[in-house]
């Protein structure tokens, strides 16, 4: 209800269609395909087919010459097989007051931290959408009062985050899941202020010649949440025994580092964390490299060759030991851009884990069609011997991925 | 009604070019330097600028396609500019945004917003014989001038579009660059950029760039509303036009930074 009356909203403001340099309105429509050649491993999933819509806009407005400004950029999708992935957000709605040496930035906005590509360790501040992608760069708009100071030795960014969002999971009817279904509306929380918790962060960031360095001290609701099994219930109707997973919402207090080196052709890339939560402490780490070819084979092609590895101290989920996904995992990847006039680009990435049997293949490619289409096709697969590994949920879940987005 | 700065810029000219005269007689390198030391020097003291540009790419077959961007250019005294590019069009690509420091020698520093993510990224700045977003103009095609990027030799005068221009040829000092030489023309009157021919790493003739439209800004600093680049190897070519110059509208250093690159439009 909260979402569809916004985007009305929002439909109005676009139909003023109001051109001055002041009010800017932008619009994406997009139409996306998902093919699975396999049947769901679960018996309630669907089969092969999987098709969804979704649309996002953009009012922009600023005065002051700029000085002040605000955003507002509500989004849907909808999805014919999965009711989870049916879901609006406010990615943005906020407002931006910019002095000479600070900014101050309140409202739902989303903030990026960190350097390496095949996993974001350091990025904590917005909730994951996992339901729009896997991968964990979708995220959800987060409520928050942020003031960005700039001094001679770097940004410091102060951060009170009001409000708390859950994290989106796939329903039952879904793809790409966990075994069991994830009861997103009984989660709990290790706080009693729940979804009311008043979060905390800093940050200092700074370039020193080749140098980009950042690190900050998160206290506050751990997005991550950990899985917990419920009670079995006996269903009323048919006498059937369901289990579901109740995510669980800790406290945490969390110390992270990012810093890349730029040398010639080179990116160095270290991001590192240290959590404190009341059932564990532990440091994790994903350090990395990236060499680009500028002109490969006398061509106008760039071909980059990236490699990264993750490392957490929590170790392998065992029977007794929760664990991590990436406790031991390389990373290797490949990224080509043509250099064209549609700016032709293909990604693939590799992840295996050097400590039991589980590898994920990604390959993605895209191009603009005319001046105001993209497509972008995708080739997701997984493999997975070891079945407490979250990857082995989703052995059966190797997909092609179409979509084309329009641009207005 | 001639200002105070006008009488002493004038006088200015009048001194700078009685030095270049008097360095006609010395080497073609010599002669070559002090040519594009001139240049740039007639080119310094614009503070900063901001500008409209649309780029027209075009192949062979005839197909084109529109890129717009919105530059802001701050001069600084003893280093290379400082520039924020923001990307309009193609649409896919708005608010992508690009923040770099420029060096006359050391590499540049860069950065790339990417605004679906909110992500900054410091990028390598090895990249310069790349094309920039799929046109005929590399980025080292389009980073400000400096006089250390090269080394020089006058070749001879010639009578290019009814102007008299020097002729002198650079040698790229940066091992990254695409070119084994560029032969620029400029003109004698105001040391104008009218053309300029580059070579490829096997020296046969690559691109041509030519200058056109020039207007004069605070009455002293010449910017041509349009550049053409040709490539004669693959036979596409780029337009660049040049819209809503404003000099000297007061930009700080707090436009140029990471904060400044997450909210430019």
């Amino acid at each position: 209800m909260f979402y569809g009356k916004w985007l009305v909203l929002s439909l109005m403001l676009l139909s003023f269609n109001v051109t001055s340099n002041n009010l800017e309105t932008n619009m994406k429509l997009g139409l996306e395909y998902r093919y699975f050649p396999d049947k769901g491993k679960y018996e309630e999933q669907f089969e092969h087919h999987q098709y969804s819509t979704f649309a996002e806009a953009e009012v922009y407005w600023n005065w002051n010459n700029g000085d002040d400004l605000i955003t507002f950029k509500p989004y849907y999708r909808y999805d014919n097989q999965d009711k989870n992935r049916s879901h609006g957000d406010i990615r943005e709605f906020s407002y931006i007051h910019v002095d000479d040496n600070y900014e101050f930035r309140a409202g739902f906005r989303k903030e990026f931290w960190g350097v390496t590509e095949f996993q974001h360790l350091v990025d904590v501040i917005n909730q994951t959408d996992l339901v729009e992608d896997i991968d964990g760069e979708e995220k959800l708009g987060q409520l928050m009062f942020n003031l960005s100071s700039v001094y001679k030795w770097g940004i410091v960014d102060w951060f009170l985050l009001p409000s708390f969002r859950e994290r989106t999971f796939a329903s039952e009817q879904g793809r790409l899941r966990a075994p069991i279904k994830v009861d997103v509306n009984n989660a709990i929380y290790q706080s009693s202020a729940k979804q009311k918790h008043l979060d905390f962060a800093v940050r200092w960031n700074h370039s020193i010649g080749n140098f980009d360095i950042g690190s900050y001290w998160f206290h506050g609701t751990n997005r991550d949440p950990v899985l917990q099994l419920s009670d079995s219930e006996i269903n009323n109707t048919d006498g059937s025994n369901t289990q579901s997973f109740i995510p669980y919402y800790q406290q945490m207090d969390q110390f992270g580092i990012d810093l890349q080196a730029t040398v010639d052709s080179w990116l160095w890339k270290v991001e590192g964390i240290y959590r404190h939560t009341d059932i564990d402490s532990f440091l994790a780490a994903q350090v990395g490299l990236e060499y680009t070819f500028v002109g490969a084979l006398n061509s106008v092609i760039d071909i980059g060759f990236l490699m990264e590895y993750a490392w957490d101290a929590r170790g392998e989920t065992t029977n007794t030991n929760i664990g991590a996904n990436f406790q031991n995992d390389l990373f290797i990847g490949s990224r080509l851009a043509f250099n064209d006039m549609q700016s032709s680009e293909i990604l693939v990435g590799l992840r295996s884990d050097m400590q039991h049997n589980s590898f994920s293949l990604s390959v993605e490619g895209s191009r603009r069609m005319g001046d105001n289409y993209k497509i972008n096709v995708d080739f997701r697969a997984f493999q997975s011997n070891e079945p407490l590994d979250a990857f082995y949920y989703l052995k059966s879940d190797n997909h092609f991925q179409v979509s084309i987005e329009r641009f207005f | 009604m001639i200002t105070v700065k006008q009488i002493i810029h004038s006088l200015t000219l009048v001194f700078v070019g009685l030095i270049s005269i008097n360095v006609q007689a010395s080497t073609p390198e010599k002669k070559g330097l002090s040519i594009a030391t001139e240049a740039k020097k007639q080119d310094t003291g614009w503070i900063d600028f901001t500008a409209d540009m649309k780029m027209y790419l075009r192949n062979k077959q005839g197909q084109s396609s529109l890129c717009e961007l919105k530059i802001k250019t701050l001069e600084l005294e003893n280093d290379g500019d400082k520039s924020l590019t923001l990307f309009n069009k193609p649409r896919d690509v708005k608010g992508t945004a690009f923040l770099s420091f420029s060096h006359p020698i050391d590499a540049d520093d860069q950065w790339l917003y990417l605004p679906a993510l909110k992500r900054v990224k410091r990028i390598s700045s090895s990249n310069k014989s790349g094309p920039f977003m799929g046109s005929e103009f590399s980025f080292e095609d389009l980073s400000s001038f400096e006089v250390e990027k090269y080394s020089y030799k006058y070749l001879h005068d010639e009578l290019l579009n009814n102007q008299d221009t020097f002729v002198i040829e650079q040698f790229p000092v940066d091992e990254n660059s695409g070119y084994t030489r560029r032969v620029v023309w400029l003109d004698k009157t105001e040391y104008r950029v009218q053309k300029i021919e580059f070579y490829d790493r096997k020296d046969s003739l690559l691109k041509t760039l030519s200058y056109s439209d020039y207007k004069q800004y605070l009455n002293e600093y010449w910017r041509a509303d349009k550049m053409v680049m040709v490539n004669h190897q693959s036979g596409k070519s780029t337009e660049l036009e040049w819209t809503n110059y404003v000099f000297a509208s007061g930009l700080t250093d707090s436009n140029f930074n990471k904060n400044a690159l997450k909210r430019v439009r």
